[in-house]
């Protein structure tokens, strides 16, 4: 279980506080309105940004000062999610560690089968299309197998329906592999179609989640303010 | 206040840092603690040159930056074939050695020149090249390229749209001149102005082939001559002094100033405009593009046409020169790398709390080079290494030394901003994936940045390579670089064998960029 602890966050001088838990195997969209700190939030929970009080932990054990890598975290960014002078197959393989050697192993391969790119690991990123850019991010995060996926809107420039086949494809991984997903989103409908609970962000507070239904049913002051 | 997490450490660039650092100010102190002997020496001749350097330098910035408007001008809103050669040609000058262009300059306008020769068929008297009007001739010559291209960069800067919208209110010429183009030179010129003032400030070789004698000795030169003729020690260190304070503050003043850099890429793109379709303006536009192509061109078809009949039975020392002047280059340029790479990526981190304040030394420490006049620091270094070891036979590792100083500013501001975008742009990436420290600039940094590291590699190599400037200090007769040897070629009035010399020079330089600068972009990814 991972927990925020009091935390106060600052981002050059930018400060986001949290004080909640998020229940293993949850799927949990953050929403709020933009430059309300979701992205800040989710790169501290990724060991980006430092915390300035608090502590979070995972299974009880302090993380606040782990390296990224070194934290049961995979996160997906807005952009640049592949090095673009790297291959497909390379891409994936880092999730299985920081060299270029394992490109060429069997998992990579079956990673790469299971997002639907077969065949493509020697391409580079620029000849892929966007979608298919997403989908070799996912297979490194299949690679990767942490027990807590972080989406920073990796989707956002996709389609309505690939985005939503995305979402469901990242919904159906972390499923299928028990991990938890803090999910950034704009779209409250990406938030009703996968997530169990919703993170608000508004006012320099990460308030604590809440499940999907009740709270779209009778949104607080501050969700109704951001839905309009 | 704590930073962000970053991939690389900034610690072996702040290392970097300080040793730049060190050598330049601790050669500064050393030239300073030398000189308060000699306070009182400051005599005429000193202040004879003092007003030199400061009227030549104005009168170059003046006259390069005031013909440089016309022609930016002209080159913005006009389409030709040729046009984009012509812009990259006016970079050339930047790697072209001085004394290549100062031989041009004399074969063209020199008393035995080219248009002396044509004068005298008119019975006129021949043209002389030497002295304030060559000294500026040639900084023109150097620097009109220069001045073109950072204030084209402003005419390149002015939104498309704006132009759109001015046909479309019929807005042309003068009002033109007024609404658009004026309050975009009072932004650019101030800077183009400061960086020739501050470049032809420090010019050593020019002064010192062209100029000379009691009327037409600047600072640099006056510090060579106390430093080589009298051997006054004292008087050089107090001659340094006044050159540090000069160039400190124009250094300061044209960074304050200047936004451009004047090397950067995309400025062969022209911009669609609808003003100026007369004949009149077409044809004054054609005319100053054409007198400055001429006057770039001519002195550079005359080092190729003078040179090809030299290059033939050149002498063996002139060989020898020029492989000593490769190894000095060689030796720059891994130099330079080795310092720049860590410094720029120190500076990248950037940040708001501890590593910000050390970004922002990293980058003041690679700017010291700027400020910094190259025969201070070689005087520094002959006081500093003169207890311990002879320093005419170190000539060679200081002149490669103070070369990779002089080209650091450079090499930096071309890594500084794509380490900034590589890091930006990847750096988190590369931490959630744990490629970190020497994995990350392996694997991502030193691909993703090749073409920049090609083109400052290539470009610190030309520098050096073309450099007349501490040798001047150092090289006793046996050891001398190409450019040397052309200078004691000329010196001696072996022009034949000088012209071979420079057209030699010439190509070095220019394969010695190309062939660096294609490696780095060979295969690179965008």
């Amino acid at each position: 279980m991972l927990k925020l602890e009091s935390c106060v966050i600052d981002n050059d001088g930018f400060r986001l506080a949290a004080d909640w838990a998020l229940a293993p195997g949850r799927l949990v969209a953050v929403i709020g309105p933009s430059g309300g700190g979701k992205t800040t939030l989710l790169e501290a929970v990724a060991g980006f940004v430092p915390l300035a009080e608090g502590r979070i932990t995972w299974q009880g054990r302090d993380i606040s000062a782990a390296a990224p890598d070194a934290r049961p975290v995979a996160m997906l960014f807005q952009d640049g999610n592949l090095f673009p002078h790297l291959s497909v197959a390379q891409n994936a393989g880092l999730g299985l560690g920081p060299s270029l050697a394992h490109a060429g192993e069997a998992a990579v391969a079956e990673a790469l089968a299971r997002v639907g790119l077969d065949g493509f690991g020697g391409r580079k990123p620029a000849a892929l299309s966007g979608g298919q850019r997403a989908r070799v991010a996912l297979a490194r995060v299949l690679l990767q197998r942490r027990a807590l996926l972080l989406l920073d809107e990796p989707f956002a420039a996709l389609g309505p329906a690939l985005r939503a086949e995305m979402l469901d494809m990242v919904a159906e991984l972390a499923r299928e592999t028990g991990a938890s997903l803090l999910m950034v989103s704009h779209d409250p409908g990406d938030a009703q179609r996968i997530a169990d609970e919703v993170v608000v962000v508004s006012d320099g507070v990460a308030h604590a989640p809440r499940e999907t239904g009740p709270l779209f049913a009778d949104p607080p002051a501050n969700l109704r303010a951001y839905l309009g | 206040m704590a930073d962000r997490a970053q991939p690389v450490s900034g610690t072996p660039g702040l290392v970097a840092a300080f040793g730049v650092a060190a050598v330049i100010l601790g050669t500064l102190l050393t030239v300073a603690l030398r000189a308060e002997g000699g306070a009182g020496l400051f005599g005429p001749a000193d202040w004879s040159a003092l007003r030199f350097t400061l009227l030549q330098a104005s009168l170059s910035a003046l006259l390069s930056v005031g013909l440089a408007v016309p022609v930016a001008r002209a080159l913005a809103r006009r389409r030709f074939r040729g046009r984009a050669a012509l812009i990259g040609l006016m970079g050339a000058p930047f790697i072209l050695p001085v004394i290549v262009g100062v031989l041009g300059l004399v074969t063209v306008f020199g008393r035995g020149g080219w248009i002396s020769q044509i004068l005298g068929q008119f019975g006129l008297p021949p043209l002389s090249i030497y002295g304030l009007h060559g000294v500026v001739l040639a900084h023109v010559f150097f620097n009109l390229p220069l001045a073109t291209r950072l204030i084209l960069q402003g005419w390149q800067e002015v939104p498309g749209e704006r132009f759109r919208l001015a046909a479309q209110l019929g807005i042309e010429g003068w009002s033109m001149w007024r609404l658009i183009e004026l309050p975009m030179l009072m932004r650019v010129v101030p800077g183009a102005l400061a960086v020739v003032f501050a470049l032809c400030l420090t010019s050593f070789a020019v002064a010192l082939t062209l100029g000379g004698g009691p009327r037409a000795t600047t600072i640099e030169l006056a510090i060579y001559q106390a430093f080589t003729f009298d051997f006054d020690l004292g008087r050089a260190a107090l001659l340094s002094l006044v050159q540090l304070v000069l160039t400190g503050v124009t250094a300061w003043v044209a960074l304050r100033l200047g936004s451009g850099e004047g090397f950067g890429a995309g400025l062969d793109r022209a911009i669609r405009r609808w003003d100026g379709q007369g004949a009149l303006r077409r044809g004054l536009d054609a005319g100053w593009i054409g007198l400055a192509a001429l006057f770039l061109l001519l002195p550079l078809s005359a080092v190729v046409l003078a040179g090809l009949a030299g290059m033939i039975g050149l002498p063996g020392q002139v060989w020898r020169s020029a492989a000593i002047s490769l190894a000095v280059a060689g030796a720059s340029t891994v130099l330079v790398l080795i310092v720049a790479l860590p410094m720029a990526i120190a500076a990248a981190r950037g940040g708001r709390g501890r590593g910000g304040i050390l970004a922002r030394m990293v980058e003041l420490s690679g700017l010291l080079g700027l400020a910094a006049s190259p025969l201070v620091i070689g005087t520094g270094l002959f006081i500093l290494m003169r207890p311990l070891t002879d320093p005419i036979a170190m000539a060679l590792p200081v002149t490669a030394l103070v070369n990779a100083l002089m080209a650091l500013p450079f090499a930096l501001r071309i890594l500084g901003p794509r380490a900034r975008d590589v890091l930006a742009g990847e750096g988190r990436l590369g931490l959630s994936l744990g490629l970190t420290g020497g994995r990350f600039v392996r694997l991502v940094l030193w691909p993703r940045m090749r073409p920049q590291i090609g083109f400052a590699a290539g470009l610190t190599a030309a520098l050096s390579m073309g450099d007349l400037g501490v040798i001047a200090l150092f090289a006793d007769p046996d050891t001398a670089t190409l450019p040397l040897q052309i200078y004691r070629l000329m010196g001696a009035y072996r022009m034949e064998s000088a012209a071979g010399a420079a057209l030699l020079l010439l190509l070095l330089s220019l394969a010695l960029f190309y062939i660096i600068d294609r490696g780095g972009r060979y295969h690179a990814e965008a």
